[in-house]
């Protein structure tokens, strides 16, 4: 059976670490970092990458458009 | 599971998202998880999807969206507070093969702006209007606006609106969903997957009815005020499912095409 996997690639240093899209991610793939970036926000990241099916759900619903999407048929 | 590198995922040929090419570069001064960012990047979606960046003229407001126009790569006006629908109908008038929008938050639209609104909607105006009601004044710290709910507490009614001293909340789609110069009034939200692109269909079906020439299209967009309201981001979009949702229900409240309502038809040319 086809399976996708898919990554995502999250401007840290714009973002805002809202953490909406920890929440809208289906698979539980984002985590907010314990650092933060040059703006002092915990910015997001792939915690769990092997879940992330590339569905696009985060970078949708992330108000500043940070994160981009990458999805590929293994 | 198979077994690939994250670096062999992030390659040019597997991109499927991206931000979308009506937006600028510049970093938007909204706060953390504002529901302004999300709203501005499905209008940018459907305009560069709809082939229409060199027709399409928006009218910012006063307010936390004020300066809309940095971030959205076409043509602007900013109008005074509440007067962006005046502006709309004179763009709109004057170059009718453009596509017109307003971007208007509750206390703009729904306060100072009131007259302005139900005017330009009474008479028709084909225009699009986006109102992104967050039931506060983001902009100046968080004071009631006509669209508080009942109980809530804002920097002005810091022990909660209420009715006997402060009046009622204003559904103020319901009653432009009255207008029969009116075509399309929906109310949507973006703080979900699910939410942002059930909204990204009526924006897209507001500026489609341009084309049309059936009358105003109205989209509110139920949003967050994290800052105003004194909540994370995620606790906002929970508190908004829980409370706004009750008072402002999502769905459409008019389609008049849908419907074969006569009102619309006496403006298609
Ligand atoms: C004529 C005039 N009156 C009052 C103000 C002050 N003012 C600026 S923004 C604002 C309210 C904005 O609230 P809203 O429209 O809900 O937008 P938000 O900031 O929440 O997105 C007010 C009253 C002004 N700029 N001009
Ligand atoms: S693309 Fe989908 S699965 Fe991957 S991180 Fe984003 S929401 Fe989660
Ligand atoms: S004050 Fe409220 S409406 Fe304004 S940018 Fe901040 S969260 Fe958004």
């Amino acid at each position: 059976m086809a399976k996708v996997r898919g990554a995502i690639v999250v401007d840290i240093e714009k973002c805002k670490g809202c953490g909406v899209c920890v929440t809208a991610c289906p698979t539980n793939v984002i985590q907010l970092a314990k650092q933060v970036n040059g703006k002092g926000y915990n910015y997001a990241y792939m915690e769990n990458p092997e879940a992330c099916t590339g569905c696009a759900n985060c970078a949708l619903v992330c108000p500043d458009t940070v994160i981009e999407v990458y999805r590929v048929k293994v | 599971m198979a077994d690939i590198e994250i670096k062999d995922i992030i390659k040019k040929e597997n991109l499927v998202y991206s931000k979308s090419k009506i937006l600028t570069d510049n970093e938007m001064h909204y706060c953390p998880g504002c529901s302004h960012g999300t709203s501005h990047k499905l209008v940018a979606e459907v305009i560069e999807e709809m082939g229409i960046q060199e027709k399409t003229i928006g009218i910012s407001p006063v307010g936390c969206s004020v300066l809309a126009y940095n971030y959205l790569d076409i043509d602007w006006q900013q109008a005074a507070h509440g007067r962006a629908p005046a502006l709309a109908t004179a763009a709109k008038r004057l170059m009718p093969d453009h596509f017109v929008f307003t971007y208007q938050g509750d206390g703009d639209l729904a306060s100072i702006g009131t007259a302005e609104i139900l005017h330009a909607c009474n008479r028709g105006e084909n225009i699009t209007v986006i109102f992104v009601n967050n039931a506060i004044y983001g902009m100046t710290g968080g004071q009631m606006a006509p669209t508080t709910l009942i109980g809530m507490p804002t920097a002005t009614s810091p022990y909660g609106r209420e009715a006997a001293l402060h009046g009622f909340p204003l559904k103020i789609t319901e009653l432009i969903a009255q207008l029969p110069g009116v075509a399309y009034v929906t109310r949507q939200s973006v703080h979900t997957p699910a939410a942002a692109r059930k909204a990204k269909k009526a924006i897209r079906k507001g500026f489609e009815n341009q084309e049309k020439k059936i009358g105003t299209s109205f989209i509110e967009i139920v949003s967050t005020c994290s800052s105003g309201w004194k909540l994370s981001p995620v606790a906002s979009n929970q508190w908004m499912e829980e409370h706004m949702f009750k008072f402002y229900p999502l769905g459409d409240l008019k389609d008049a095409e849908r419907d074969n309502e006569a009102d619309y038809k006496k403006y298609i040319e």
